[in-house]
């Protein structure tokens, strides 16, 4: 969420998910809402059904396209000409926020010069999507007084998924959308506690609360309760250190509920440096294909099993309640880690989980305020939450962005890094459905969820499926310049001619064997949602 | 019988959960009326969150590779190999030759401790989690 974080100064969602029933416009760009966020896209259909404007920016007709008030498809990978050239309407109609603009933002200039040198025209034809309905989005969305945005990783997964974030945050600046109650923009994080992974500082560069690791006064903070040296040195990122290989610095690695194998772009990079590591540590709850690889798996328990907290897609802290022991011989992540620290001469001691919150609101201020008794006794806290009398926070930048006045950063097209050409003429585009999570290692132990839906399927165009003399179920064989595939067939015009779409919770269909390891250098986000592909009939 | 009251695991909507627990199984999941976001509602796989926690595939001792295959060994067995390796390869390469990945599915809680132990035992910052995945 790199791209937030240098616009507004934090990367979290602005608004609570109830929020998003009372606003006027809703503009969802990147998500497919119904199937990964099925809360948060009852809220949206509320809300229409109230009266709101939908407005969905998406290659696909998604479920939620159907009933959207606008449906703009866009050629994938264009989001930010798009959004530029909404801006560029919104200067052009005299629909900007002068006064908003002035008072909270800086650095309007370069992004009002770096919008009248673009052409409509041109915009039109790189994004495929006519001007009447650019036009007519850009109106709506500026002229309510309480329009959200809402993205998701079909924003951050992109080669420029940073400048993409950028362009949405200039949108709502420009606009005024933000900082207000039912108003704002609303980053969807995908798994069910990436937000509280972040916050608890599982990151290479910072502390838990975003304090980031070579700033000295953060890092001493940390030594003087910690009673030991730290690093300076941010670390390596995720793929960094998954694509190694070989003759990489990786030596050993302990990997905790993670399926790299599976959810990592490029696998034969990964399995390459999994593979050469002199010592490889798995806890998990399933034998995953990670896990299979280790010298060392730790059987770990499940959330029924144990204590603790995990904070949504809207910053809020709640309790994860123990239902039942550990089955087996099964034990919780955190005796573990706390086992292995004593035998390397640290010792953690802790009563409870309630007493790791305690050092954590020591340690971080915007989770000050966070007790386990004191979630016990409300539905959560949504923070910062600066102290243990403070509400917590439903809606950030109520008064002031995080990061002092919101900062304009123009962005212009970024091609994507692989697009379709003669050997490879198909665009592949890859996500969530609604039955599965992620690597499908808990939803596919389900029978039911299953059988709703059992394998993968490949969406094609009718158009492109005629030509290919393909029909709905036909086996095909899918290939990239990195690796291939066999897959089912499903003909729907869902998809643009030209792209098929698939998703990766399927162990047997490794769709990441096909995707391509380009990252934004920013966020090092990897670019799932677009690389070119082969299609044969078996 | 009993009640829980939980998080979904699922998604990041985090929907409030009820667990139904029979003598010590769980056999169900229903969604809390009162909580803020299901409001009384959760989508299918809310409805089946219990369906992995007593799967026959469950992990349930620690393994260890021996002669090239994972085989059942104790606990202190696990934890004594893993100690010695990573202090073994963290001491030689001054941390840098070690990597650790947190996970968005585990606790805060679990988190915290898994990023302190990286920093303050194995003295390396080389630690993330599939946020951008
Ligand atoms: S019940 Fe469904 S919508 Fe609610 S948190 Fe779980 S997965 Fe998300």
């Amino acid at each position: 969420m790199a791209g937030l974080a240098t616009t507004f100064g934090s990367g979290a969602m602005t608004n609570a998910i109830n929020e998003i029933e009372d606003a006027e416009v809703i503009l969802v760009i990147g998500s497919n809402t119904t199937e990964a966020h099925p809360q948060v896209a009852r809220r949206m259909l509320n809300a229409v059904d109230k009266g709101a404007k939908l407005i969905v920016i998406d290659p696909r007709r998604t479920r939620l396209a159907e009933c959207a008030t606008l449906h703009l498809a866009l050629a994938p990978g264009t989001d930010i000409p798009l959004l530029n050239a909404m801006m560029r309407v919104i200067l052009d109609e005299s629909l900007a926020d002068q006064l908003f603009i002035d008072m909270r933002t800086e650095n309007f200039a370069a992004l009002r010069a770096m919008l009248y040198r673009l052409d409509l025209a041109e915009l039109e034809a790189v994004t495929g999507v006519l001007l009447e309905d650019i036009r007519r989005a850009a109106q709506l969305y500026a002229r309510a007084r309480r329009s959200v945005v809402c993205y998701c990783l079909g924003i951050t997964q992109h080669i420029c998924g940073t400048a993409n974030v950028q362009s949405i945050a200039n949108l709502a600046m420009l606009t005024g959308h933000v900082e207000k109650q039912f108003t704002g923009v609303d980053p969807l994080r995908g798994q069910n506690n990436v937000q509280g992974a972040c916050d608890m500082g599982a990151l290479p560069n910072v502390f838990p609360g975003y304090q980031a690791v070579d700033n000295r006064d953060y890092r001493e903070k940390f030594e003087r309760v910690w009673q030991t040296r730290l690093p300076a040195a941010p670390g390596l990122s995720l793929l960094d250190m998954t694509h190694s290989g070989a003759c990489g610095p990786m030596r050993a690695m302990f990997i905790m509920g993670e399926n790299p194998l599976r959810s990592d772009p490029s696998l034969d990079r990964v399995e390459e440096t999994l593979t050469s590591l002199a010592f490889l540590a798995v806890s998990d709850i399933f034998l995953t294909e990670t896990a299979a690889h280790a010298h060392v798996v730790f059987p770990a328990a499940s959330f029924a099993e144990k204590t603790g907290t995990f904070t949504n897609t809207e910053r809020r802290v709640q309790l994860v309640r123990q239902a039942i022991p550990p089955i087996g011989d099964c034990r919780t992540d955190a005796d573990i880690i706390i086992a292995l620290s004593g035998r390397l001469g640290y010792a953690m001691a802790y009563e409870s989980t309630a007493e790791i919150m305690e050092e954590i609101a020591l340690l971080a201020p915007i989770y000050a305020g966070i007790r386990h008794d004191r979630l016990r006794h409300s539905w959560g806290l949504q923070w910062p939450c600066w102290n243990t009398a403070h509400p917590g926070t439903p809606f950030l930048h109520k008064y002031y962005f995080t990061r002092g006045k919101g900062h304009f950063v123009p962005n212009d097209h970024l091609p994507p890094a692989e697009l379709p050409c003669q050997d490879f003429p198909f665009l592949l585009n890859s996500g969530r459905i609604y039955h599965h999570y992620h690597t499908g290692s808990m939803t596919r132990q389900s029978a039911l969820l299953n059988r709703e839906c059992g394998e993968a399927l490949l969406m094609i165009h009718p158009a492109d499926a005629a030509r290919l003399k393909v029909r709905g179920g036909d086996r095909l064989c899918m290939a990239s310049r990195r690796g291939a595939v066999e897959i089912k067939a499903e003909i729907t015009d869902q998809v643009a001619a030209g792209s098929v779409y698939t998703n990766f919770h399927f162990g047997e269909t490794p769709i990441n064997r096909l995707t391509i390891a380009a990252q934004d250098p920013v966020a090092q986000c990897p670019e799932f949602k677009v690389c070119a592909v082969r299609l044969e009939k078996l | 019988m009993r009640h829980v009251l939980t998080t979904c695991v699922y998604c990041g909507c985090g929907c409030g959960v009820y667990l139904r627990e029979e003598n010590g199984r769980v056999t169900g999941a229903s969604p809390s009326r009162n909580h803020p976001v299901s409001r009384g509602n959760l989508c299918v796989k809310g409805w089946h969150l219990h369906d992995f926690i007593h799967s026959p595939k469950r992990l349930t001792t620690p393994l260890m590779r021996k002669n090239g295959e994972l085989v059942p060994v104790s606990w202190d067995a696990a934890l004594d190999y893993t100690a010695q390796e990573l202090g073994r390869i963290g001491a030689s390469t001054n941390g840098q030759g070690i990597g650790v990945l947190s996970s968005a599915k585990c606790t805060n809680e679990e988190n915290f401790l898994l990023q302190k132990f990286s920093r303050a035992v194995l003295k390396t910052n080389n630690i993330d989690h599939c946020a951008r995945l």
